[in-house]
């Protein structure tokens, strides 16, 4: 009889908090559709490792995490399929859209400084300011590749809080502009961009960006594979099965194997609770980097520059960029900001994949 | 692993955001230049694609001559005038837009 019973004596009252933390991440998933693809793999992933004595954590979570997160392969792999999903043709009509993408990554070097006081240890201080990234894959490859104490933590505050984009970039790009700012008119003069120039773009990107910061060549150069593989025009299915098949393929393998940092010694800390704030702080300022470089553009510039499509610089893809469009037609319902947001949104991608390299050569030594 | 304080992260966080803008403006001098320079070749190779591109088509629906403003002169004279300027052209006459036709008596 005892060994039907010897289990569930082991519980103690954090594996009991973690696995009430999984079905959270489980109803957030199902219920408020918060990033489903992977909350709902991490929230049963949190409650498998937390059962004591369970033989995923030792077994298939481990073999999972050791294939494809230890050494970054996942989200490479998952690159390739977000590469696939981009149609650079806003960026590419209008290429000045790139400099609002860099300064959106403000929240990177702005939390580098602020997690630096609670976290003084380089590695966790530079992993915990990747989540300004607003780039889960990037969050995770460098977090892992510093070898962090806190992936687990940094993986949920940076896939929490792009879900969370609808809700924490709106009343920040509202404190920093003026209704008159917010109805500036951006007409959107289309430009044809041959498929020459669509097919060297993913190449020149992965060599230029690649020699600058040769710690991103390996984010980059997946991004721009998949990118090349949507605009080469001889490999549609292989695209369609890198955007579909691939992409949540990995992401499900993703999102059980991070769990294995989800165990309550590694979890349950003051820290956690110190991340998920630091977390919020990189996304609300890199808001706000993208838009004072908008409205500091506009001082200089005679063609006024609508401020909000600044905050679309975070590469929390595509819901950025149509958040600023929704904004957009809330204020003047004929003023149309998606090419514009979207252009700034894909520079915001390319930025913060070149931010994680740097993060990595300043930090990985 | 080595400790870092707040004025070294504020040092490391310039550097790096200030080597993030001269890496974007970078890759937007050389997308540019490239898309400059694709947009060139383009329109280098244009002349010799078919003619449709130099002809703006007037707005006539097929098979007719456009309106046709006509001043002090009868439908069949003007006809008449239309088709002889086609002929001399060597021009199919729903291909020529004719505006007004007008006498002219000193």
């Amino acid at each position: 009889m005892e060994i039907l019973y010897e289990n569930l004596l082991a519980f103690q009252w954090q594996d009991i908090v973690m696995i009430l933390l999984g079905c959270l991440l489980i109803y957030m998933a199902i219920k408020k559709e918060m990033e489903p693809s992977l909350l709902l793999p991490m929230g049963l992933g949190t409650i498998l490792v937390n059962i004591p004595g369970s033989t995923a954590l030792t077994g298939p979570i481990e073999e999972l995490y050791n294939a494809g997160i230890a050494n970054e392969l996942f989200p490479l792999l998952l690159f390739i399929g977000i590469g696939a999903m981009i149609d650079f043709g806003p960026l590419l009509s209008n290429p000045k859209l790139m400099l609002f993408g860099a300064a959106a990554q403000f929240g990177i070097f702005f939390t580098l400084s602020m997690a630096s006081i609670f976290f003084p240890d380089a590695m966790d201080a530079a992993s915990i300011a990747i989540i300004g990234a607003a780039d889960g894959p990037t969050s995770i490859a460098v977090a892992n590749a510093l070898g962090s104490n806190y992936v687990g933590a940094i993986t949920v505050a940076a896939y929490s809080y792009m879900a969370l984009v609808p809700v924490i970039q709106p009343p920040v790009i509202k404190a920093l502009t003026t209704k008159k700012e917010r109805m500036i008119r951006m007409p959107y003069e289309q430009k044809s961009v041959s498929k020459t120039t669509r097919i060297m773009f993913p190449i020149i990107i992965t060599v230029v960006a690649s020699a600058i910061v040769p710690d991103a060549t390996a984010l980059i150069g997946f991004l721009m594979f998949g990118n090349l593989i949507r605009e080469c025009g001889v490999l549609d299915s292989l695209s369609g099965t890198a955007q579909n098949v691939l992409a949540n393929l990995i992401t499900i393998f993703l999102g059980i194997s991070v769990a294995r940092n989800m165990v309550a010694v590694k979890f349950l800390r003051i820290d956690t609770l110190l991340i998920m704030g630091l977390g919020l702080v990189a996304f609300i300022v890199d808001t706000a980097g993208g838009v004072l470089f908008a409205k500091l553009i506009n001082i200089f510039s005679k063609k006024k520059i609508n401020p909000m499509i600044g905050a679309a610089g975070i590469s929390a893809f595509p819901m950025s960029g149509r958040i600023v469009h929704k904004m957009g037609l809330a204020e003047d319902p004929q003023n149309h900001l998606l090419m514009h947001s979207i252009g700034v949104n894909v520079s915001g991608q390319i930025a913060s994949v070149i931010a994680g390299g740097i993060i990595l050569s300043m930090f990985g030594g | 692993m080595p400790d870092i304080t707040v004025g070294q992260a504020g040092i490391y966080a310039l550097l790096g955001y200030a080597i993030v803008f001269a890496g974007l403006i970078a890759l937007m001098l050389v997308t540019m230049l490239f898309g400059k320079l694709f947009t060139r070749k383009k329109e280098e190779k244009a002349p010799a694609a078919p003619v449709e591109t130099a002809a703006p088509a007037p707005a006539v629906a097929p098979g007719t001559a456009g309106q046709l403003k006509l001043y002090n002169v009868d439908p069949k004279t003007a006809a008449m005038l239309m088709a002889i300027v086609a002929d001399k052209m060597g021009k199919p006459i729903n291909e020529l837009r004719f505006l007004s036709i007008k006498e002219v008596t000193e």
